[in-house]
């Protein structure tokens, strides 16, 4: 059964296309997580499936219907992003508030100890920290038993320990039947998670695979060296010279670098480092262009990205 | 409107956890009464009455401007708001929701002038003119929620401060709130029945006493409660398309 479908959805805001023309379709019992660098148009798609907007061309659905229909949302958990949490109020208030929309919600201590902040009830959210917040907003999404859920980026910006809290209470969710549709900029956490993965890039599904397809796709890293030539390599997507400085992209840095050594080229300064996704998918699509905020996609910034 | 007063509850919630901000809207129309009506008519009892009735509705005219004009741009700024709309409910009971809170906080701030007014000063009210100006109360509420509505979904929230505050002050003098009925200055009796302030308080003071509301005041009001229904319901159509559509 599906839960939750794009068909040809394409979204628009002024000039910017958004989304173009994206097919999904999300089946009951899957865990499918959505990848793509920031910008890429996964909010936008999450957006149009919980119904907040409406695409420009296309259908979507949920549970059959249209998402703007609240009776479609019947069984759908969605986070809020978490700095949106009404600070006045209090951790257990919040979860009254969302559960009086559900007509079997679960209870609140309960619901608060899966996700490890049973203690915080009566502190006021705007006292909470980034990570206690955070863990609050996903835990929203569970609170009306929903048959689906749709997290966007639930993770982003916490410490190992809370995410590994968060991912164990999805993974139980998970098997207990439930539905996840989860975006991340992280491979590492789509490939902790989902069996199957969305790849988003530019508003288009540029794969829809499983995670060891995908990862052979996006697992390339920066080969960076100095040397004056160098011989043809196995193995490299793409070559460029900055500030004197060879930077190969590859999909297979242990076999390059053999290479590298075994035709006794002379070089200094050996450097291998991940990829960002943007680089990543820019290499493999092969469109030059600069990131949609303007700004080089240095590997540097972005650690445990890939 | 079950889900309708669970929205009212937590919005009530959100503004008394700010107790300055209840405090605000009960302010100034307090301090009016303390600095001008006590000691000018407080020994009249037809006066004082008159001016408890008119500080009551300045009272309902600055607090709906600010809490819906403000109250609604700053909601409008949090991500918050989107979420509730994920839930299986739509925008209505929230917006209901509002408008309850609102009505609620509009008597909460009302009570401060209405405790001066029979303490300090020799205002009289039967029992049965005191509930007909509670009702009162909620009627002349309509505009005034009307142009924060209006205000609110219109502006953003720092600009929506300003308006509201530049508004409320001409519409108070202007309908001649700080004068006894008929004894305002000249210029402000000629343009008073044009505000809707003025048509407010002509109801106010017909509840409250032997007053005989001037018609071109009620015609007035009932025009600005139809322009301002237009332009608040406008305002929210298009931001309703910009953010959700």
């Amino acid at each position: 059964m599906t839960l939750a479908r794009a068909d040809q959805a394409s979204r628009r805001y002024g000039d910017v296309l958004a989304l173009d023309r994206v097919d999904l379709e999300v089946r009951a019992g899957e865990l499918v997580g959505l990848l793509g660098p920031n910008g890429a148009g996964k909010s936008t798609l999450m957006n149009l499936l919980v119904g907040l907007r409406r695409p420009s061309s296309g259908r979507v659905e949920l549970f059959g219907g249209d998402p703007r229909d609240p009776a479609s949302r019947r069984q759908v958990g969605v986070t809020p992003q978490e700095t949106g949490l009404p600070g006045t109020l209090r951790v257990g208030e919040v979860v009254d508030f969302v559960s009086a929309h559900y007509p079997d919600p679960v209870p609140r201590g309960e619901l608060l100890d899966r996700f490890g902040i049973g203690d915080l009830v009566r502190r006021q959210t705007g006292g909470l920290s980034g990570g206690q917040r955070r863990r609050l907003a996903v835990a929203l999404a569970f609170v009306g038993r929903p048959r689906l859920v749709l997290l966007d980026e639930p993770t982003t910006g916490l410490d190992v320990t809370a995410r590994h809290t968060l991912w164990d209470a999805i993974r139980a969710f998970h098997d207990d039947g439930g539905t996840v549709l989860l975006s991340s900029h992280y491979l590492e956490e789509v490939e902790a998670l989902a069996r199957r993965v969305v790849v988003i890039g530019q508003g288009r599904v540029l794969a829809d695979d499983t995670v060891d397809a995908v990862r052979g796709i996006v697992g390339v890293r920066r080969v960076s060296l100095l040397a004056d030539e160098l011989p043809e390599l196995p193995g490299v997507v793409r070559t460029e010279r900055i500030d004197g400085r060879l930077h190969l992209l590859t999909t297979d840095a242990d076999e390059l670098v053999r290479a590298l050594v075994t035709t006794g080229t002379a070089f200094t300064d050996l450097e291998v480092r991940p990829t960002s996704l943007e680089e990543a998918f820019l290499a493999i699509t092969g469109e030059d262009r600069p990131t949609a905020e303007g700004r080089p996609a240095t590997a540097a910034a972005r650690p445990t990205t890939v | 409107m079950q889900l309708a007063l669970v929205h009212a509850r937590y919005q009530l919630l959100e503004i008394i956890r700010i107790p300055v901000a209840v405090f605000g809207s009960a302010f100034f129309p307090a301090a009016a009464m303390i600095f001008f009506v006590v000691p000018f008519a407080g020994d009249d009892a037809v006066g004082a009455t008159y001016a408890t009735a008119s500080m009551v509705t300045f009272s309902v005219m600055s607090a709906n401007i600010f809490q819906y004009g403000v109250g609604v741009a700053e909601d409008r700024d949090q991500p918050w708001n989107p979420y509730t709309r994920t839930l299986p409910a739509g925008p209505a009971p929230r917006f209901a929701g509002r408008v309850l809170a609102g009505l609620a906080l509009t008597y909460l701030s009302l009570i401060p002038v209405v405790v001066i007014g029979a303490t300090l000063t020799a205002a009289q009210l039967t029992p049965a003119a005191f509930l007909l100006a509670l009702g009162t109360v909620a009627v002349i509420s309509v505009p005034f929620t009307l142009m924060g509505l209006a205000i609110g979904y219109s502006l953003p929230s720092k600009a929506a401060i300003v308006v509201a505050q530049v508004v409320f002050l001409p519409l108070a003098f202007g309908g001649g709130l700080l004068s006894a009925p008929g004894d305002a200055p000249g210029f402000i009796e000629t343009i008073a029945p044009y505000l809707p302030t003025r048509g407010a308080a002509e109801l106010m003071w017909s509840a409250v006493g032997d007053y005989s509301v001037e018609p071109l005041a009620l015609v007035m009001l009932g025009v600005w409660v139809v322009l301002l229904a237009a332009l608040a319901a406008w305002a929210y159509r298009r931001d309703e398309g910009r953010r959700f559509s």
